[in-house]
C-alpha cells in the first residue's frame, strides 16, 4: 500500500538571554557545574520567579519575525511532575493561552513551495542536566548541575503540514536562520540550545483522517531529524502492511544505531496536571510593546532577498546566497556602497572571498579584507586600472596582508599599460621579432592575431590593457 | 514590665537610651525559656543571634545612628520564613535540618527596622491547620489555659505575643492561619490585602492565598509592624506596587459615619452563644462609637470552605513538590531505597506528616486530567463569584464585621480525627484569603470559661488604614487587648 506521510515539529529554542527567565543567575555556557544557580532556580523553599523581560521581548521577536499574532495576554502555568534535575518539580510553561498563536514559514522544497503553519509558540524554563556519565561512581550515582534550570525557552509547535523528511529538514533549517537571524537563539544544536522532537504519522494515500501520532525526541541535527522522519515512515507501513496497528508512543532517536526506540507508551504519559502559575501575573503585552520590538526588528531573509533582487538588479540566486546570514548580507552591501557595482561586488563577495574564508574555515567577521577594501579593489578594475585576472592575486596579498588595493598595486607595479606610446613601442618589437607570423596574418590567417596578442601581453608582463592593446596592434597590422 | 508595654513603648525607649536593646533582649530571652516549655510555641530560641542583633542596634545608637521604627523591638516569626542562617522546619520532619542561605523579605525588612529576632515559632506543618495540632514537634498551647489550642496554623506566633514573650510576632495566613490563633489568644492579627507583604522566603502552602502579616498585642504595634513589612518587592511578582500610606497619623481618627456591613443571614448559623454574645456587644460598641451598621448579603460565601479546600490543596500539590529529597532537607536512607522512585516515596512518606499528605493527595486529584474543570475551574468561578460579592457589598460599607470563629477556642484533641469539622473553623476566615481582602481580628471577648473571642473585620483592598482604625477605636472603648494570660 501506498502511504502519505504526516509531520509536524516542536522546537525548542533556548532565547539568547544575559540572565535567567526568572532569576538574575548568568545563562552563559559552560561554567563549572552548579556556579550560575540561586535559590530561585534551585526551587529552594520560599524562592519566587520573577520573569525576565529581555526573554519576552525576544519571545516577540520571534513571533514577530514568524507571523505569529502576538496575544495580548498569556498565561504561565505549571507542569507538574517528578525528576531530579527539575527542581522545583515543575516547570513554568505555558499552556492554555500562549504568548503567540498561528504564523508560519513558505518552503521551496525540489522546486515545489509548500506552507508550513505554525500552530503556536510559548514560553518556558529549561531544566538543570542529570549527568549520568562520567565520573568514578557513575556506577551508583548521577550527578546534577543546575547551571542550565530556569534558562529561558520558547517552543514553537507546527501544524501537521509537512510531507516528506526532506520537507521536516528543509523547515527545521528555514526557521534555524530566521532565529539565528534575528538574534533569538545561537542556533547551536551541539550545546542544546536548539533541539527538535517530531511528530510523524502515516496515513493511505489519498485519505483525510489522520493517522496515529507517534512523537520522535533527540533530533539534534538536520541529517538526524531527516533519517529519523525516514526510518519512522518505514517502521510505521511495515507495522501497517502486516496487519498491525501503530501504538501511539514516545520514541526516541538513536543515531548510533540509526532507529527509533520506544520510550514509553501512551498509558505511561504523564497526566502534568497543568494549572496557572499563581507566582506569576498574566503577562500582558501591550500593542506599544509589540511596535517596539517590530522596530527594533532586522529586515528578515525573505523580504532582503526580494529587495536584492530589485535594488540591486540581482540575480535570485545571487540575492538567496548573500541573505543567508545576517552578517554577509551587511558585507555585501557595504562593499556596494564602496564601489557602486552590485553585480561585481555579489561575484567576489560569492566567489574568492566566501571560497578563501570557507578555505580558512572562518566566518565572514573573521575576513582579514574590510568591505571598503574589496569595494576599492573592484573600483580598480571598473575604471581600468588592473585586469580582472591581476586582481584575483591582488585579493590574495589584500587578504594575506590586510593592505589596501591601490597601496598593493602601486608598490608592485601592477598598473595596466595604458599609455599608447609606450605600447606601440612594445607592439613594434613584437611585429619585427615575428615576422612570419605577420606574413601569415597578412595573408589571411586570422587565428594568428591570438598569437601577436600574447606577445604583446607577454612583453609588458600582463599589464597591458588588453582592450587598447587588441586595437593598437589591429592599426598596426593594418597600416603594415 | 517593659515588654508588657508594647512595641512602640520598647522602641521610644531604646531609641531614648532609657534602656539598650540588649538588655529587651534579655528580658525576652528570659521569659520566653521560661514559658516555652509550658507553651510549646518556640520551635527553636535562638539566644546568639537575638543577642547578636541587640548589640548591633546597641552600637548604631551610640554612634548616633538613627534608630529604626523598630529598634530594639523583641520578635518573633513562624518557623515558614526563611532566616539567613537560622533552622526553618514549617514545623515538618522533611525540613527538620533545613537551614536557608537568604532572608525572606519580610525577615529582612524587621532586621533592617531594627527588630531582634527572639526565635522561630510553632505551627501547623508547611501551615496547615488550625489548632497547631499538625506540628511535627508537638501542639503549641494557648496561654490562657494550656488544655486547648492556640489556634492554627500560626499558633505559636499568636501564643508568644499572648504570652508576652515578644510584643510582635510574625506569621502566615492562607485561609485564616493568623486571624483564627489570634482570636484564640486574645491578641491583634492582620490579614493584609494579597499582595501588600511580600512573599518571598515564605515556604509557599498556597501561592494565591498566602499571605504574611503581623501578631501585636495592640493595634498600634499592628499597624507599626505592617508600615515596616508593607510595600513592593522585586523578588515576588505578586507583590503589588501600591504606595503604603503612613498608618500611625490617622490611627485615633475615630470611625463617625463609618458604614460596618454585617451578613446576618451567614453568622446566624452555628455560632457559639458565647461568641454571637461578644460579637453583638462588639457592634453596639461600633455603633456607639459614631459607625452605622448596615446588613449586607455574602450569597456564595457559604461555599468558601469547598472552594478554599479545592484552591488551597490544588497550588499545596505543586508547591510541596520541591520536598523530594534530592536538593536539601530528609532524604531516606539511600541503602533502603533501591530506584530513584522508591526514594521519593520513602522520602514523602517519612517527612509529611498525615494531614500534609491529606492535602496533596486531594490537591493531586483536583488537578488530574477529567477532573480539573470539574473541581479547580469551578472552584476558580466560584471564587469569582464570591469576589463579587464582596464587590457589592463594598458599594455600600466600608468594612464587613464577622466573628472571626464560630467557637472560643477548642481542647487539643477536641477536633483532631475530624477533618472535616477542623476544616470549618476557618468558616468565618477564608473568604478573605479567597478574594484576596484585608482582614484583622481584634479581642473583643471571652467566653464563660475565660478563654479570648475575636472578631473579624474585612476592608477594601489595600484599605489596612480603616481597618486599624477601627480596632484602635474598640481598643479606646474597651479593655480586651489588656488582658494578659495567667501564665504571662
Ligand atoms: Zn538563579
Amino acid at each position: 500500500m501506498r502511504y502519505e506521510p504526516v509531520i509536524g515539529l516542536e522546537i525548542h529554542a533556548q532565547l539568547q538571554t544575559q540572565t535567567k527567565a526568572f532569576c538574575g543567575c548568568s545563562t552563559r555556557f559552560g561554567a563549572s557545574p552548579n556556579s550560575q544557580v540561586c535559590p530561585v532556580c534551585l526551587g529552594l523553599p520560599g524562592a519566587l520567579p520573577v520573569l525576565n523581560h529581555e526573554a519576552v521581548d525576544l519571545a516577540l521577536r520571534a513571533a514577530l519575525a514568524l507571523g505569529c499574532e502576538v496575544q495580548p495576554t498569556s498565561i504561565f502555568a505549571r507542569k507538574n511532575y517528578f525528576y531530579p534535575d527539575l527542581p522545583k518539580g515543575y516547570q513554568i510553561s505555558q499552556f492554555e493561552r500562549p504568548i503567540a498563536l498561528g504564523g508560519g514559514l513558505r518552503l521551496t522544497v525540489d522546486g515545489a513551495e509548500r506552507w508550513v503553519g505554525l500552530t503556536r509558540i510559548h514560553m518556558e524554563e529549561d531544566a538543570g542536566k542529570s549527568l549520568h556519565e562520567g565520573f568514578l561512581d557513575s556506577e551508583r550515582r548521577t550527578y546534577l548541575d543546575f547551571n542550565r534550570s530556569g534558562v529561558p525557552l520558547i517552543e514553537i509547535v507546527t501544524e501537521p503540514d509537512m510531507r516528506t523528511p526532506a520537507e521536516g529538514a528543509e523547515f527545521f533549517t528555514r526557521l534555524r536562520d530566521v532565529l539565528v537571524w534575528i538574534g533569538v537563539n545561537d542556533g547551536n544544536m551541539e550545546e542544546g540550545s536548539l533541539r527538535c522532537d517530531a511528530n510523524v504519522s502515516i496515513r493511505p494515500a489519498g485519505r483525510d483522517a489522520f493517522g496515529t501520532k507517534v512523537e520522535v525526541k533527540n533530533l539534534n541535527s538536520f541529517r538526524y531529524l531527516q533519517k529519523a522522519i525516514e526510518f519512522e515512515i518505514e517502521r510505521q507501513a511495515d507495522v501497517l502492511d502486516r496487519g498491525g496497528r501503530v501504538l501511539q508512543e514516545t520514541r526516541l532517536w538513536d543515531s548510533s544505531a540509526g532507529r527509533t526506540l520506544s520510550m514509553r507508551s501512551k498509558e505511561e504519559a504523564h497526566d502534568y496536571r497543568y494549572f496557572p502559575e499563581p507566582d506569576l501575573p498574566p503577562l500582558v503585552v501591550g500593542a506599544s510593546r509589540v511596535e517596539a520590538v517590530r522596530a527594533s526588528m532586522p529586515e528578515l531573509p525573505a523580504a532582503r532577498r526580494v529587495r536584492f533582487v530589485d535594488q540591486y538588479g540581482l540575480p535570485d540566486y545571487d540575492a538567496g546566497v548573500l541573505t543567508q546570514s545576517a552578517s554577509l548580507a551587511a558585507y555585501f552591501e557595504r562593499t556596494v556602497a564602496a564601489c557602486g557595482n552590485a553585480k561585481a561586488a555579489s561575484n567576489w563577495v560569492m566567489g574568492e572571498l566566501l571560497r578563501v574564508l570557507n578555505e580558512r574555515g572562518e566566518g565572514i567577521g573573521e575576513a582579514a579584507v574590510s568591505p571598503e577594501s574589496l569595494g576599492g579593489l573592484i573600483q580598480l578594475i571598473d575604471r581600468g586600472t588592473i585586469s580582472s585576472s591581476i586582481a584575483k592575486d591582488v585579493f590574495a596579498r589584500m587578504h594575506a596582508t590586510g593592505a589596501a588595493a591601490d597601496a598593493i598595486v602601486a608598490a608592485e607595479g601592477l598598473a595596466q599599460i595604458g599609455d599608447e606610446a609606450a605600447l606601440r613601442t612594445v607592439i613594434d618589437e613584437v611585429l619585427a621579432a615575428n615576422g612570419d607570423a605577420v606574413a601569415q596574418y597578412r595573408a589571411g590567417k586570422a587565428a594568428t592575431f591570438g598569437f601577436l596578442v600574447g606577445q604583446v601581453m607577454k612583453g609588458t608582463g600582463g599589464k597591458a590593457n588588453p582592450k587598447l592593446a587588441n586595437q593598437l596592434l589591429r592599426q598596426a597590422l593594418e597600416q603594415g | 514590665m517593659l515588654l508588657d508595654a508594647g512595641a512602640v513603648a520598647i522602641r521610644n525607649a531604646v531609641a531614648a537610651g532609657e534602656v539598650t536593646a540588649t538588655a529587651v533582649c534579655e528580658m525576652a530571652l528570659e521569659r520566653a525559656a521560661r514559658l516555652n516549655p509550658g507553651l510549646n510555641a518556640f520551635n527553636h530560641i535562638d539566644a546568639d543571634h537575638a543577642l547578636r542583633q541587640a548589640a548591633a542596634v546597641d552600637d548604631r545608637r551610640r554612634r548616633g545612628e538613627p534608630a529604626g521604627p523598630l529598634a530594639g523591638v523583641p520578635v518573633a516569626v513562624k518557623d515558614n520564613l526563611c532566616v539567613r542562617g537560622m533552622r526553618t522546619t514549617a514545623s515538618s520532619r522533611i525540613l527538620e535540618r533545613f537551614v536557608p542561605p537568604y532572608d525572606a523579605t519580610a525577615v529582612a525588612r524587621l532586621d533592617a527596622a531594627g527588630a531582634v529576632l527572639i526565635g522561630k515559632t510553632n505551627c501547623d506543618e508547611f501551615a496547615m491547620g488550625s489548632s497547631n495540632e499538625n506540628s511535627a514537634f508537638g501542639a503549641a498551647r494557648n496561654p490562657w489555659n494550656p488544655a486547648h489550642t492556640p489556634g492554627g496554623s500560626s499558633g505559636g506566633s499568636a501564643a508568644v505575643v499572648a504570652a508576652r514573650c515578644v510584643p510582635v510576632s510574625l506569621g502566615s495566613d492562607t485561609g485564616g492561619s493568623i486571624r483564627q490563633p489570634a482570636a484564640f489568644c486574645g491578641v491583634v492579627g492582620l490579614k493584609p490585602t494579597y499582595g501588600r507583604v511580600s512573599r518571598y522566603g515564605l515556604l509557599a502552602f498556597a501561592s494565591s492565598l498566602d499571605q504574611v502579616g503581623p501578631f501585636a498585642s495592640n493595634v498600634t504595634d499592628a499597624a507599626l509592624a505592617l508600615s515596616v513589612l508593607a510595600g513592593p518587592d522585586p523578588m515576588d511578582a505578586t507583590c503589588a506596587h501600591e504606595p503604603v500610606p503612613d498608618l500611625l497619623p490617622t490611627l485615633g481618627d475615630g470611625i463617625v459615619g463609618l458604614r460596618v456591613g454585617v451578613p446576618r443571614a451567614f453568622v446566624s448559623e452555628g455560632v457559639d452563644p458565647d461568641v454571637r454574645a461578644a460579637f453583638d456587644a462588639t457592634l453596639d460598641i461600633l455603633r456607639d462609637a459614631g459607625a452605622t451598621l448596615v446588613d449586607v448579603e455574602l450569597p456564595h460565601a457559604r461555599y468558601a470552605i469547598p472552594v478554599y479546600y479545592l484552591v488551597a490543596t490544588a497550588e499545596a500539590s505543586s508547591n510541596l513538590a520541591r520536598y523530594d529529597g534530592v536538593r536539601f532537607g530528609h532524604r531516606a536512607d539511600p541503602s533502603a531505597a533501591g530506584t530513584l522512585r522508591e526514594m521519593y516515596f520513602r522520602t514523602r512518606d517519612e517527612g509529611f506528616g498525615a494531614e500534609v499528605k491529606r492535602r496533596i493527595m486531594l490537591g493531586t486529584y483536583v488537578l488530574s486530567a477529567g477532573y480539573y474543570d470539574a473541581f479547580y475551574l469551578k472552584a476558580q468561578q466560584v471564587r469569582t463569584l464570591l469576589r463579587r460579592d464582596y464587590e457589592e457589598a463594598f458599594a455600600r460599607v466600608d468594612v464587613v464585621a464577622m466573628p472571626t470563629t464560630p467557637t472560643p477556642p477548642f481542647l487539643l484533641g477536641e477536633k483532631a480525627d475530624d477533618p472535616l469539622q477542623m476544616y470549618l473553623a476557618d468558616i468565618f476566615t477564608v473568604s478573605a484569603n479567597l478574594v484576596g481582602l484585608p482582614a484583622i481580628s481584634l479581642p473583643c471577648g471571652f467566653s464563660r470559661e475565660q478563654l479570648p473571642i475575636g472578631v473579624q473585620l474585612t476592608g477594601r483592598r489595600f484599605d489596612e488604614a480603616t481597618l486599624l482604625r477601627a480596632g484602635r477605636t474598640l481598643e479606646t472603648r474597651t479593655s480586651w487587648h489588656a488582658a494578659t494570660p495567667p501564665v504571662a
